[in-house]
């Protein structure tokens, strides 16, 4: 007998998480929300102090098309059209709900207060203040899924594995962090929705808990994945003086709100010379910014922590104070005061384009088994729009429950208990690690995230990208068989860190293989030794596990029929 | 410059479990200007004794406010607390079910398997 089953299984519980759950339980279904860290406090939306691209029009006139079109140039002909329809349809309804709901998203004159941010048309982005909008939003949702009784919650519980049987899911195997043992789940659908992989780099945005598992258990169930060359690097991420309690990427509303100048560590302005236009209005695309401020660094002209420096100084400060009250306290307690000092900034890994290949209902090939927010990948094509993460996170998260349910009033296949001692004897010998003369998981973690923040970064060449390959599949054949784990059982961090790592090494490789098979330059896969768009590359890459190997394949873009594309 | 003595920090740090003795083990930490107490235990976590259990999520970011402990004797988010050269006391928070380490039992009673 599994320990635990449910109609529809949440794996991950962020925003896409939280949403999935609430629409599978309002659809009739009973749901367990499992994260390996806190319910509604780990992932990436709690993080995002940020906006939300939706076009509501209540601050200026806006369209669900203009929305797409912008959408769509930003993704540099990549995108998963109907997904990014999807996308900017269902936004505005997302966020009148969450109001609904008990958002307080700031509001002017009446209506929802819309800003500008960079690649959008129109001011298109609500927020919550002051740079509240993540938490806001996580303290939501978690209220509404604790109101729902159908939906079980279940706090540090780590999804390892994904039980199929005739290409249909099944159930799942977790590891329980409070006591170290290995659980069944018994499912008739699951959703992915653990987030992406910017902890596989060493410069990241990321909570701790991104390392990309949702990509990893697609591949190992049987799903396929998309896009996973397209990492996004932000480009302002903050790099110096060390500021804690605030997310790193906390400067981009700075620059969308009050202008702010990049400047090169001559303190000279350089967007413009690198195909883009700037001059304290913002509007460089994210691929463009990061793409110029190392190639700054790269000729000498980069500031001491390697980045640019972000100055307000022209700015007075009764207008930083209206802008962003409480805030500049908070940097005064790190010691940053703007009227006086500029920070340093530089790219940082924030995003991930690709993911799991899905349809328009969250659909992966394997029955049963569902992907929703950013584990999802096509939407954002080469490149997202900020703002697009939440509403991607909120959308597809609603869809896939929804789906989920619908798919789980369906008689699935039944519970096969061989499957699931199978699938324990695979992991308990690895848990309990006989051989215990290795490095530690979380050293290797170190490692690898130096290794693809060096090689796998936001310039690649094809020499660095295979000496890269090369380690993470002896990290995978070598190093992670034979892994140090202490012994204890209550919360033991060791266990955690070696099931995520094993999860991390097969996303990072899935990330190398398609960024050495792309031998062109787009977006924010950027090679050095193919530095151009080449035209013959207006292709998806897909990929899957055959046999112990990743193989990756091209595909042609999902399109939309442009007369369907221009009703909105 | 060739002389630049580094400066470090040493961190004093409650360890077991509930039913056990309880300990102290002392960890030097390389010190940065600005670094915080969390970031000195991940540190010890990477390259010194991965053993350690410690609880948190964003980091940086103050948002998921789980990586509460006891700071020379202060309840703080180990996020925000700076570190100082010199002896930091770390204690696991004293009004939670002890877990291991400085991981105590915060988690709402129906998020439990």
């Amino acid at each position: 007998m599994p320990d635990l089953s449910t109609d529809v299984l949440v794996i991950g519980a962020g925003g896409a998480g939280m949403y999935a759950a609430i629409a599978a339980a309002q659809r009739g279904s009973s749901v367990i929300l499992v994260d390996k860290g806190q319910v509604g406090r780990g992932g990436a939306t709690i993080m995002a102090q940020m906006t939300v691209a939706v076009a509501l029009g209540q601050q200026e006139p806006d369209s669900v098309t203009l929305h797409l079109e912008d959408t769509l140039r930003a993704g540099r002909g990549l995108c998963n059209e109907e997904l990014a329809a999807l996308l900017c349809e269902d936004g505005p309804q997302r966020i009148l709900e969450m109001e609904h709901w008990g958002t307080r998203w700031a509001r002017e004159n009446g209506h929802i207060k819309q800003e500008m941010a960079p690649g959008h048309s129109v001011k298109r982005c609500c927020y919550v203040d002051f740079l509240n909008t993540g938490p806001a939003v996580a303290a939501t949702l978690r209220r509404k899924v604790s109101e729902i009784p159908a939906i079980r919650r279940i706090s540090n519980l780590a999804v390892v594995d994904i039980l199929t049987h005739d290409g249909q899911a099944i159930g799942a195997v977790a590891l329980n962090l409070a006591d170290g043992d290995l659980i069944t789940i018994q499912a008739s659908a699951l959703i992915l929705a653990a987030g992406g992989l910017t902890k596989l780099y060493e410069r990241n945005s990321a909570s701790a808990n991104m390392g990309g598992e949702a990509y990893a258990l697609a591949l190992w169930a049987g799903a396929e994945l998309i896009d996973m060359e397209f990492v996004q690097f932000f480009p302002i991420g903050h790099l110096a003086p060390r500021l804690v309690g605030m997310d790193p990427i906390m400067w981009d509303p700075f620059r969308y709100k009050l202008g702010g100048k990049l400047l090169n560590g001559q303190f000279q302005e350089f967007i413009d010379r690198y195909g883009s236009t700037d001059f304290g209005q913002y509007n460089a695309t994210r691929d463009i910014a990061a793409y110029a401020i190392l190639k700054e660094v790269e000729a000498g002209r980069g500031t001491p922590h390697g980045g640019a420096y972000l100055d307000f100084r022209h700015i007075a400060e009764s207008e930083l104070r209206s802008a962003f009250g409480p805030v500049i306290d908070r940097l005064a307690a790190n010691g940053i005061d703007l009227t006086k000092t500029a920070v340093e900034v530089g790219p940082i890994a924030h995003y991930h384009m690709g993911g799991v290949r899905v349809d328009v209902n969250m659909r992966t090939r394997i029955e049963g088994l569902y992907a929703a927010g950013e584990a999802v990948g096509g939407a954002n094509g080469a490149n997202r729009l900020s703002g697009n993460a939440i509403t991607e996170a909120f959308v597809f998260g609603a869809r896939a429950g929804s789906a989920a349910a619908e798919a789980a009033k369906r008689e699935f296949g039944r519970w096969e208990e061989s499957l699931a001692n199978e699938s324990r004897q695979r992991l308990e010998p690895f848990r309990d690690n006989l051989q215990r003369d290795g490095a530690t998981p979380i050293t290797l973690q170190a490692e690898l995230q130096k290794l693809m923040w060096e090689q796998v970064g936001p310039f690649r060449t094809g020499e660095k990208l295979a000496e890269a390959l090369a380690r993470i599949e002896r990290m995978r054949k070598e190093d992670l068989q034979r892994l140090s784990i202490g012994g204890a059982r209550e919360f033991n961090l060791d266990l955690h860190d070696a099931f995520e790592l094993r999860a991390m090494l097969t996303t990072a490789e899935a990330v190398v293989r398609s960024a050495l098979a792309r031998t062109e330059s787009r977006g924010a896969h950027q090679r050095e030794d193919f530095p151009n768009t080449d035209a013959r590359c207006l292709k998806n890459q897909v990929v899957e596990l055959k046999e112990g190997e990743l193989l990756t394949r091209w595909i042609a873009p999902v399109r939309l029929n442009r007369s369907e594309a221009s009703r909105g | 410059m060739a002389n630049e003595v580094k400066k470090t920090a040493h961190l004093r740090i409650r360890r077991g479990l509930p039913d056990g003795e309880g300990h102290y083990d002392e960890f030097e930490v390389p010190f940065e200007d600005g670094m915080s107490v969390l970031d000195a235990l991940r540190w010890i976590r990477t390259y010194v004794d991965s053993s350690l259990a410690i609880r948190y999520s964003c980091i940086n970011a103050n948002a998921c406010k789980t990586c509460m402990a006891l700071v020379n004797r202060e309840v703080e988010y180990t996020c925000m607390a700076r570190l100082t050269p010199g002896v930091v006391t770390v204690e696991p928070l004293p009004k939670r079910p002890l877990i291991r380490d400085l991981v105590t039992d915060i988690v709402p009673e129906d998020e439990k398997l």
